[in-house]
């Protein structure tokens, strides 16, 4: 719907270096999304040597966010943008930085299946419920950055609403880790590892969320930080 | 850390607070227009502008060249009267008085609404008799009255330190920034209630700029203040409230925060920002 807002500019450079900017907020998430994909894949084949690609790539999420920002700072200096360029360049400072902590937690995510390849056979294909989280916040972001392409914040409420649903499986997996604690205190050291892993796609969702409400603010200028799900809903369709 | 120590660390957030609450309080209006139509000749430049300017704040015009922003804010001190074939209908209320009506005195209406042009243009007298040039034509000659108010008008327009060791030179001798600023304090030594200023820093470097921007804030504790513009980012920094005007018509006014980060009608957003419309 609001593409268009991008373009048309009538200084042809700025035009340019505002693209530059969006193309890059894309080309980062697609890494870190790919990150996230491989360290999961990584925990549930128990590939060490995937779970160190997952970590020497983080060096380009980190590379990508410091450009991305002194771009955006250097467009504020120069260009002193209004308006929808002005929110847009202040969100991407915004969600590059939520990505870059995506890019961490799955960073974590692979350290800790290395750490879990000393422990045990490597092979964890019996979280069910781990699995299926990680698919549930791989899909919150990739909706999140399809808001970011498409300027459309319609499925904004959806993508947040997940949310709930993480952290209920969070809860769950929580308390079956537990229990195989119990059962086997020899258990511990690794459960608490898959802990850290289950914690790291918890926190992905909640990144997915704030970089949806930041968006709200880029399209809509409305600032719907720090709300219930029920009045971000409102908000959006107001 | 115990809880008096947390209770002590706490940010008062009232102050933090206190700037967003400061804008929302009602301001008193100083000039409201309603329904203004002007033409020059057959030609209509403006259509039925409607707006109130608070009083005390600074109030801009932004618009590309020839919507009509000059011309309305030459309305509120009936400059355009001098124009040829000019017909105004409508009316501009300045404390509730309809200054178009017959019998208002148009020498005393610009007593209290001074203006000052984008061009500075001092007259060729020495700097003190610039400043007291309103005084002298309201016949006033005490010559400590006319010190006085020299004196205070210059210091107003943060020109008295620079000035003060050559008040007998002519105006016309200053650097452009300084002759501005002059002009300015002319305007205020008769103590007006408004200040018209018509894209007073165009012809001036950044610091000269800087400088009558700096003014225009300490200015609108005692005046409210109409500005024209073509530099955006000086009606984002000087003004309170901005008015965004386009063909003659008066698009959007707001909160000059509000306009330049969130405006709510796409002609603003595409001129600002800089778009084809």
């Amino acid at each position: 719907m609001d593409n268009s807002k991008i373009g048309h500019h009538i200084s042809g450079p700025f035009n340019k270096e505002l693209e530059d900017v969006r193309n890059k907020v894309l080309t980062m998430g697609g890494v870190v999304e790919r990150q996230i994909e491989l360290a999961v894949l990584a925990f549930s084949t128990g590939d060490v040597e995937m779970a160190e690609l997952v970590i020497k790539q983080d060096s380009q999420v980190d590379t990508l966010e410091v450009a991305i920002d002194h771009e955006c700072m250097k467009v504020l200096a120069l260009r002193q943008p209004a308006a929808f360029d002005l929110r847009l360049l202040v969100t991407v400072i915004k969600v590059v930085n939520e990505l870059e902590r995506v890019g961490d937690m799955a960073e974590r995510i692979a350290e800790m299946v290395i750490q879990l390849s000393g422990i045990d056979s490597g092979k964890h294909d019996q979280y069910f419920e781990l699995e299926h989280m990680a698919e549930l916040v791989q899909d919150m972001l990739h909706s999140s950055l399809d808001v970011f392409a498409r300027m459309n914040i319609e499925d904004v409420a959806t993508i947040t609403g997940l949310d709930a649903n993480v952290d209920r499986e969070y809860g769950s997996i929580i308390r079956q880790l537990i229990t195989r604690m119990m059962e086997d205190p020899r258990n511990i050291t690794r459960m608490l590892d898959v802990l850290w892993i289950a914690r790291s796609l918890e926190r992905i969702g909640d990144h997915a969320c704030n970089i949806c409400e930041h968006l709200v603010y880029m399209v809509k200028g409305e600032d719907v930080r720090h709300l219930s799900q029920a009045e971000l809903e409102q908000k959006i369709k107001g | 850390m115990t809880a008096q120590q947390v209770r002590t660390h706490s940010i008062d957030m009232s102050s933090v607070l206190r700037t967003q609450k400061k804008n929302e309080e009602p301001n008193e209006v100083c000039i409201k227009v309603e329904n203004l139509n002007l033409f020059y000749g057959e030609k209509q430049a403006l259509h039925g502008v409607n707006m109130e300017m608070p009083k005390k704040k600074v109030t801009a015009y932004i618009g590309p060249s020839g919507c009509g922003k000059s011309t309305l804010l030459r309305c509120i001190n009936r400059m355009n009267d001098l124009v040829d074939n000019v017909t105004i209908e409508g009316s501009i209320l300045l404390d509730n008085e309809n200054i178009y009506d017959k019998s208002v005195n148009v020498a005393a209406l610009r007593r209290r609404v001074g203006m000052v042009f984008q061009k500075p243009n001092p007259f060729p007298k020495s700097i003190f008799e610039n400043v007291a040039y309103g005084l002298r034509i309201q016949g006033v000659n005490d010559k400590r009255i006319l010190e006085e108010t020299v004196e205070r008008a210059l210091r107003g327009a943060a020109l008295w330190d620079e000035m003060k060791d050559r008040l007998n030179d002519n105006a016309l001798g200053i650097s452009g920034g300084q002759q501005q600023r002059l002009v300015i304090a002319r305007a205020i030594a008769i103590e007006p209630e408004v200040l018209l200023l018509d894209e007073p820093a165009s012809a001036l470097d950044p610091i000269s700029t800087l400088k009558i921007e700096e003014l225009i804030n300490e200015l609108k504790e005692k005046y409210t203040i109409v500005i024209v513009t073509h530099n955006m980012q000086q009606a984002a920094r000087v003004s309170d409230y901005t008015a965004f005007m386009y063909m003659g018509e008066l698009i959007e006014i707001g909160t000059t925060s509000e306009l330049f980060t969130n405006p709510r009608k796409k002609q603003t957003e595409d001129y600002i920002t800089g778009r084809y419309g």
